[in-house]
């Protein structure tokens, strides 16, 4: 096989996981719980809507319990942990020349399309998440690692989901062909 | 004994620092596995690449078998480790949600930063629709509070429902890991052949 170019090399996914698993170790040893992704997106997102309509904010009890009243909700380590992610998938893909403006799509689809996808798998996502308590980081990762018996059931439904629909969305992903 | 309270071992400023590191750890470590890319993550859901259970599998269980060291050598005290609550069918029906968003969006929160912050533009439309998301979640939410807090079980683990020692439970995930991936790998290959994208 040809060598790939620099940028389309990645960890071995064994080598990868051994990483991400003494990281996730050493996250709940040092501060007592693990990872988090989309609770920190909320936490933004709320100090935001706290900017722009605080009245509201204190009487949605849901809001409340992060920004009502005197409550700042950035103040909370998911904010700086999700600010590190950032940095740290920018440095990794700068060091091996992928920060480029572009999108990944299928061969199939145009980037429109797979735009107009991503946002409404985002909606879902961001939904489905709020109403599981967490995400792929929070619940899957980090609830599986410390065997909590809902983070297990949570996993198993996410890929049930993918999978229920997997074969009725395949046009968006397969390469050219059977479409 | 581990876990520690951050903010008093080393001030808040201190506390900010080593979370932000972490988080750094787990950006790079998803952009360097190739979690960036959606094609990527979403060829599981095809079984044309294994990359995400891989990935995911081996953290998952390297994690939990360091948890259950550390907690018979007492370094850790496990029941200060925070063990995400179970509610049982909020998790489960926001599960299938995010699985359906999954597939449709090609990202999870956390692997769509990650294609954010290395400009993908996919990956920040996927963004703002998480935005919107939790936006509209915050506000419907007090429509069905009652379900949102159903069938809450508190702390319950894996050895405690299944009522076995946590050492037979982590010995039986790294079994069964290590089947589905070894087996997994068999069937992909016999699917799409050697040749197949890794």
């Amino acid at each position: 096989m040809a060598q790939q170019p620099k940028r389309d090399r990645y960890w071995d996914p064994y080598v990868a996981g051994a990483l991400l698993g003494l990281l996730l170790f050493l996250t709940f040893l040092l501060t007592g719980h693990g990872l988090g992704s989309s609770g920190g997106v909320n936490r933004i997102l709320v100090a935001l809507e706290d900017l722009v309509v605080p009245r509201h904010v204190d009487t949605t009890p849901y809001l409340a319990g992060m920004a009502g009243g005197e409550r700042n909700p950035l103040d909370h380590w998911i904010v700086w942990q999700v600010a590190g992610i950032l940095a740290g998938g920018f440095v990794s893909g700068w060091l091996r020349g992928r920060v480029r403006l572009e999108t990944r799509h299928g061969p199939q689809i145009t980037p429109r399309t797979r735009w107009a996808m991503a946002f409404v798998g985002g909606i879902l996502m961001g939904y489905g998440a709020r109403l599981a308590r967490g995400c792929t980081s929070g619940q899957a990762l980090s609830g599986g690692a410390v065997l909590s018996a809902g983070s297990w059931a949570f996993m198993l439904a996410v890929f049930a989901g993918g999978y229920l629909l997997a074969w009725f969305v395949r046009r968006l992903w397969q390469p050219g062909g059977d479409g | 004994m581990a876990p520690f309270e951050l903010s008093v071992e080393l001030g808040q400023v201190g506390a900010w620092i080593i979370y932000i590191l972490i988080g750094f750890g787990f950006g790079f470590i998803l952009e360097s596995a190739g979690f960036g890319d959606s094609r990527r993550l979403a060829a599981q859901f095809y079984w044309r690449d294994l990359t995400v259970l891989k990935v995911m599998f081996t953290a998952i269980l390297v994690a939990a078998v360091l948890i259950f060291w550390a907690t018979a050598l007492g370094w850790l005290n496990y029941d200060d480790v925070w063990v995400n609550p179970t509610y049982l069918w909020p998790g489960i029906v926001g599960g299938l949600i995010m699985g359906l968003g999954f597939i449709l969006g090609g990202f999870c929160p956390g692997t769509s930063l990650v294609g954010a912050s290395t400009l993908k533009l996919d990956a920040i439309w996927f963004v703002a629709g998480i935005t919107v998301g939790i936006l509209g979640f915050g506000e419907s939410v007090a429509l069905f509070n009652d379900f949102w807090h159903s069938s809450h079980l508190g702390r319950l683990t894996l050895q405690d429902w299944l009522g076995l020692p946590a050492g037979v439970v982590i010995f039986g995930l790294v079994v069964f890991g290590i089947l589905v991936l070894w087996v997994g790998d068999i069937v992909r290959r016999w699917i799409y052949g050697e040749s197949g994208e890794r």
